[in-house]
């Protein structure tokens, strides 16, 4: 196990990006969001700090997907701006955003279902692989190296998650729980500096949700990646983040370490519902 | 029995990226090699040669070039009969303009005027997909064997409005027009078929492959792992295009001699898609499979019945021919839309585990 632990230590996955360990990575100024009249976003402001894992939760409905859409660019917010890495943006395109550095998983997955569990997560190394179409048809000498190159870090990724024994197998026909470590797979194997994960336990066993929550807390420990999490499992949330921000109704009704955001009278209600 | 992968233990990526992992898979294709090099042209008459060799060769490839497109990119064409064209135009006006070239030189090039034309017609696909798309590439077959008809200067203002390939030589050998024999003409479209299957292949299983196959299984997700759509989408239009453009100016310059606008009409583009389809989308193999069922069926259902003494008139032949490939295809869609290629790739799992069912 130790062995096992220690050769992933020294894979520098973590970007240099010359932040330290509780700088903010990425600041969420005032950030609206609003689909036609439906308002999902409404001036929300957090940050998230390199190393951390991030809880954000709140009931159904509250914007959280929404939340990580506007992170990794997928949707473009009306009003605010997002600083990543000390740098403002607005408007971006996902692929921008995953060259940045920032890869993420989905709520319901989003795997390429005809291919095996190897080229999903080899997918994800498409970023850096730059070989041309000439070399590619010859399948020797440079694309052929590129292509073992990448190939090792995708074989350390696939002994990390302990998926060995699917490495062939079409993700179509992997079970549920399989699906989801192949789609983190695929997701670190773009060497994140923030790793953005939509209920990565949404469906699963207590036997799975354990596994998963070693490998969030080994990616998070060993490989220093900054971890952003949406997830309804409460004992999950505050056992794993080191701090959480609370949305609902598309606003933040409170962000502050686990233990006080459990006592927190707003949340509670907003859990329970509240006698008006 | 034969069929067993037990004890070939792979020690490196390189051995694991060979492109037959499985021994067995090489002496297959070896014997396969020997048979279309070397037994095929001993053993087969002039008829075999036009009527089955050649012409399976080059669908096969023009199969393959929609594969690419359609099976592993996604992208529903129903433009190819007139992409097929191109590729002939270019290559009979490139052989025009500098008689003396090498007509593989020639046809080389060619591919890259359909690369083109193919990827003007892509331009669309970045914003519609699925049957809209299919409708744009439509289009495209119309308005390609218009200009085809329409533009004189492409068939040299000659009166008919056909192409007509003149004599033309490698190495001293006839390779074209009507003095060529047909054995040069086979090895001529064998070699050239040979090349870019292999170039096919190393493209569909390395980073460009995996590129066009995210975006055929969910596009939305390989552009948030950081593929750019629109490199994907045309690149697989370009490559795609590329072939089928040298699958037409083979289909005209080594097979047909001669060709009219009319035979890169809609009939051809559906043809080359029942050939991918029945051989099995997003396969390689698929495309050789597919287009000797196709090219075959009708020969076969010619003969067979006069050797057996039964006699059927050709026009019952043709019916027969259409009705079998109309319910092939139904069949395939609805039992295997994976195609032969997959019933290929089942039979060899079975055969390696055997004989235990799982």
């Amino acid at each position: 196990m130790s062995a096992h632990h220690d050769a992933h230590h020294d894979i520098a996955l973590a970007r240099n990006d010359g932040l330290k360990p509780g700088d903010v990575l990425l600041d969420i100024r005032n950030v609206s969001l609003a689909f036609g009249g439906v308002k999902a976003i409404t001036d929300v402001s957090f940050d998230i700090r390199k190393g951390e894992i991030r809880a954000i939760i709140g009931p159904n409905g509250a914007g959280k997907t929404s939340m990580l859409n506007v992170i990794n660019g997928f949707y473009t917010p009306q009003e605010g701006v997002i600083v990543f890495r000390g740098r403002e943006r607005r408007a971006m395109k996902p692929h921008d955003a995953v060259a940045q550095g920032i890869a993420r998983t989905f709520q319901n997955v989003a795997l390429f279902k005809g291919m095996s569990t190897l080229d999903n997560i080899m997918a994800g190394r498409s970023v850096f692989m730059k070989e041309s179409l000439f070399w590619q048809m010859l399948w020797r000498g440079r694309a052929l190296k590129e292509e073992i190159a990448h190939r090792e870090k995708v074989e350390e990724i696939i002994d990390f998650l302990e998926i060995q024994h699917i490495r062939r197998t079409p993700v179509g026909r992997l079970p549920y729980g399989l699906q989801k470590r192949v789609e983190l797979g695929r997701a670190l194997a773009m060497e994140p500096s923030l790793l953005l994960l939509d209920e990565p336990m949404a469906g699963m066993n207590l036997e799975e949700k354990e596994d998963m929550s070693r490998f969030i807390i080994d990616v998070n420990r060993q490989r220093g990646t900054t971890i952003a999490l949406i997830e309804h499992d409460m004992g999950v949330v505050m056992d794993l983040s080191d701090r959480v921000v609370v949305l609902d109704y598309g606003k933040k009704i409170a962000d502050d370490v686990p233990e006080k955001v459990k006592a927190n009278k707003q949340v509670i209600d907003a859990y329970l519902g509240v006698a008006h | 029995m034969l069929y067993r992968t037990a004890g070939q233990f792979k020690t490196s990526y390189a051995a694991d990226h060979a492109l037959f992992p499985v021994r067995q898979d090489a002496w297959l294709l070896g014997v396969i090699m020997v048979l279309a090099w070397v037994v095929f042209p001993l053993a087969a008459s002039d008829f075999t040669f036009q009527a089955l060799l050649i012409p399976v060769l080059i669908y096969s490839l023009a199969a393959l070039g929609l594969n690419i497109l359609t099976g592993y990119a996604g992208q529903l064409s129903l433009g190819t009969g007139a992409f097929m064209g191109v590729g002939a135009y270019a290559c009979y006006k490139i052989m025009t303009i500098f008689p003396g070239l090498n007509l593989a030189v020639a046809i080389g090039l060619s591919g890259f005027f359909s690369a083109a034309v193919g990827v003007a017609f892509g331009l669309p696909s970045l914003r519609i997909k699925g049957f809209y798309l299919a409708i744009a590439t439509l289009a495209a077959q119309f308005f390609l064997v218009w200009l085809f008809e329409k533009w004189s200067w492409l068939y040299n203002d000659s009166a008919s409005g056909a192409i007509q390939v003149p004599n033309l030589s490698m190495f001293g050998l006839g390779v074209a027009g009507p003095t060529a024999t047909s054995i040069t003409q086979y090895y001529f479209v064998l070699a050239v078929v040979s090349l870019v299957t292999i170039a096919a292949i190393n493209i569909t299983r390395g980073r460009i492959g995996r590129m066009w196959k995210a975006v055929r299984d969910m596009d939305i997700a390989a552009e948030l792992v950081g593929i750019n759509l629109m490199k994907a989408k045309l690149s697989a239009f370009a490559v795609s295009s590329y072939i089928v453009g040298v699958a037409g100016a083979l289909f005209v310059f080594l097979w047909r001699g001669a060709a009219e606008p009319n035979l890169f009409d809609i009939p051809l583009s559906f043809r080359v898609l029942f050939i991918a389809i029945i051989g099995g989308l997003g396969s390689v193999l698929g495309n050789y499979l597919g287009a000797i069922l196709i090219v075959a069926l009708p020969v076969i259902l010619n003969i067979v019945p006069e050797a057996l003494g039964i006699p059927v008139s050709s026009s019952v032949v043709e019916h027969l021919n259409v009705m079998t490939i109309g319910g092939l295809i139904i069949m395939f869609l609805i039992v295997e839309p994976h195609g032969l290629a997959r019933f290929w790739a089942m039979i060899r799992e079975k055969m390696i585990i055997w004989p235990f069912p799982h």
